[in-house]
């Protein structure tokens, strides 16, 4: 699903240049659920914002469901990451005067789908993560957990190959970070893959896959047994 | 331009747009601002100019007045200071010698011949007044329109022909002397010590009008036996023809009189004349600037109210960010989220100008209901549709261009760079 070949990135930094990839060589098959490791500054979130083509790669390669990812203009890669990809961040990211639906719905608007089609897919995602009644509901008005729900739902929507997470349980409290994992994992159950980019033990254990990243190059890759969150829950 | 036309496209702007209300309706209130002051002055303009129009409706645009004076030079063995006079074969004259005068009317005023013009003693009953009298041709009424009540007249040639002893005497003078239902016309009143029998009752006209409510016509022929004042005439009222210019024909008559009276040529003060249509187009002068000033500031209102918008939009995609990288990250393409605060701006902007529009026609139509009734030049204050349509161009245009603005910001901000935990 993902190949990406001897992967560099620098960022300028004044006169300096900070090296913050040095040769990453990763693949990730479908139906894989693997957390990306590291301390601060290892270069996990660079490779995040590579992967859903919010950044560009230096050097190297990378393809994404057989196309390669290079040289993408602002509207290719747009349309790119419509396709290919869902992104659940860890502030939640939800549109603030949009309700949970219309935020749900709110990728299939930029795929062109119409309203009607878009209401009842996005009914159908918010129930999915355990949200239908809380539909017509702004953001506001739901809780931490309940919105990184809503934001997962929204990343599904789209019916991406590929669902990437950035902390999507850094800003929330054990127990509901459990909660959301299990909600995470029972999407991978269904076949989809997911990238979690997280800091916290606990949450990669819950992965089946962990890559650890230190200082811009991958420190260890290892498949593990899966804790299944619903034991904490 | 297929997003314009997309529902879609449409309930992603009024979500934005409605969700932000306080935003929405500070902007919206800039623009109805301008577009509101741009209605009401180039209504009230034009409302001006209609009023002037109507004011000048009741006589010839292109007449003038000629009356003696006494002469400011000695020229042909006369002594400076001679007083000079206008007789009915001036009349003749003026008319066989300068050929773009349409028509002349010679009034003789009550008085004059005499010491002086005075108001003369009018009885009816047990009712009197003092009245302004006139001795006047039928041509008059070419040149001042006069309005006569139902079922009266105005002097006709034969009252002149054979120096009848009827009158049109004007709306006061009606009022003053007869009572409210009964009906003047056929009525005899005394004037100075003659019976005459009323033939008509002139109203007064709205705006630039030659004589008051309160004067009354004979016939010159009628008034010239009475008084025993020959041919004497008080002064000329002359209308030109259309398209010929009034200012030179006014000075060919003045040197063709001073021709004819042995007046020296330049002696300026021997005649008096007054000319309508000068001041008319010294009025329209005046109307016509006032529309363009109008224009401008309706104009530079309109523009700072646009750039208010632009002002408010570029805040706002500061604030929004994050709504705009979330946009980005879940698809929109860098037009689509330029196009959606285009065409923000451009809603805001017409949603103002409409609701402008409107408050303008309600105030202007308010404007003209107070001021139906008072002597203001002022009818009818009506915004072309051509200017109307005109400004909400120039709005959508500058919305466009001022919504720019604020989209390029909200292209140029990154995705990456929105979503970074602050």
């Amino acid at each position: 699903m993902i190949e990406i070949k001897n992967l560099h990135k620098s960022y300028k930094m004044g006169s300096n240049s900070l090296h913050v990839l040095k040769g990453i060589n990763f693949s990730v098959e479908e139906g894989e659920l693997v957390a990306i490791m590291g301390s601060s500054g290892s270069g996990k979130s660079t490779l995040l914002n590579i992967l859903g083509m919010l950044d560009e790669l230096d050097e190297g390669s990378y393809d994404l469901d057989g196309v390669p990812i290079k040289n993408l203009n602002e509207t290719k890669a747009a349309n790119y990451r419509n396709k290919f990809l869902g992104f659940v961040f860890q502030s939640f990211n939800l549109i603030n005067y949009k309700s949970a639906m219309e935020n749900v719905a709110l990728p299939l608007y930029y795929q062109r789908v119409g309203r009607k089609e878009r209401q009842e897919k996005a009914l159908k995602y918010l129930d999915q993560v355990g949200l239908k009644e809380w539909a017509e509901h702004l953001p506001s008005e739901l809780s931490g957990g309940q919105k990184q729900r809503v934001a997962i739902a929204r990343a599904m929507a789209a019916e991406p190959k590929v669902l990437l997470a950035d902390e999507p349980t850094g800003a929330l409290d054990s127990k509901t970070s459990y909660e959301v994992m299990d909600l995470i994992q029972k999407i991978n159950d269904q076949g989809n893959t997911i990238l979690i980019v997280t800091h916290e033990p606990d949450i990669a254990d819950m992965c089946k896959r962990i890559v650890h990243l230190k200082d811009g190059i991958i420190l260890e890759d290892k498949k593990i047994k899966q804790v299944r969150a619903s034991e904490y829950v | 331009m297929r997003f314009i036309f997309d529902s879609n496209t449409w309930q992603e702007i009024f979500g934005s747009i409605s969700k932000n209300k306080t935003r929405t309706v500070i902007t919206v209130i800039g623009v109805l601002w301008g577009i509101f002051i741009y209605i009401a002055l180039a209504g009230s303009a034009q409302g001006l100019n209609n009023g002037f129009d109507k004011a000048f409706k009741t006589v010839a645009m292109n007449s003038m007045f000629v009356w003696p004076q006494s002469t400011s030079m000695p020229h042909d063995g006369f002594k400076t200071g001679r007083q000079m006079d206008l007789r009915l074969n001036d009349v003749s004259t003026i008319q066989n010698r300068i050929q773009e005068v349409q028509y002349i009317a010679p009034r003789i005023r009550q008085g004059d011949g005499g010491p002086n013009s005075e108001p003369v003693y009018t009885v009816k009953g047990q009712k009197s007044g003092n009245y302004g009298l006139y001795g006047d041709y039928p041509v008059y009424t070419k040149i001042a329109t006069k309005k006569i009540y139902d079922g009266g007249r105005f002097i006709n040639e034969e009252d002149i022909e054979q120096a009848r002893k009827v009158i049109v005497i004007g709306e006061r003078v009606q009022q003053e002397l007869f009572e409210k239902d009964e009906d003047p016309i056929g009525a005899y009143i005394r004037v100075g010590t003659v019976y005459f029998q009323v033939v008509g009752v002139h109203k007064l006209a709205n705006g630039v009008s030659f004589d008051s409510d309160s004067d009354m016509f004979i016939p010159f022929t009628t008034h010239r036996k009475l008084y025993n004042t020959g041919d004497l005439v008080s002064y000329l009222c002359i209308a030109a023809y259309d398209d010929v210019d009034v200012v030179k024909v006014e000075k060919d008559i003045k040197a063709l009189l001073r021709s004819t009276k042995r007046v020296h040529p330049d002696d300026e003060r021997a005649f008096g004349s007054f000319n309508l249509g000068e001041a008319f187009g010294r009025t329209m002068d005046f109307a016509f600037g006032l529309t363009f000033m109008s224009l401008i500031v309706g104009i530079a209102t309109i523009l700072a109210g646009v750039i208010g918008i632009g002002n408010i939009l570029l805040i706002s995609v500061k604030e929004r960010t994050k709504e705009l990288g979330v946009r980005r990250a879940l698809g929109a393409t860098p037009s689509e989220v330029r196009n959606l605060i285009v065409l923000e701006s451009v809603f805001l902007t017409l949603i103002a100008g409409v609701l402008g529009i409107i408050l303008g026609a309600g105030v202007l139509s308010a404007i003209n209901a107070f001021t139906k009734d008072v002597d203001f030049p002022y009818t009818n204050p009506t915004v072309p549709i051509p200017y109307v349509l005109g400004a909400l161009v120039i709005m959508v245009v500058l919305g466009t261009l001022i919504g720019l603005i604020p989209a390029q910001r909200a292209v140029s901000i990154k995705p990456i760079d929105a979503l970074r935990e602050e």
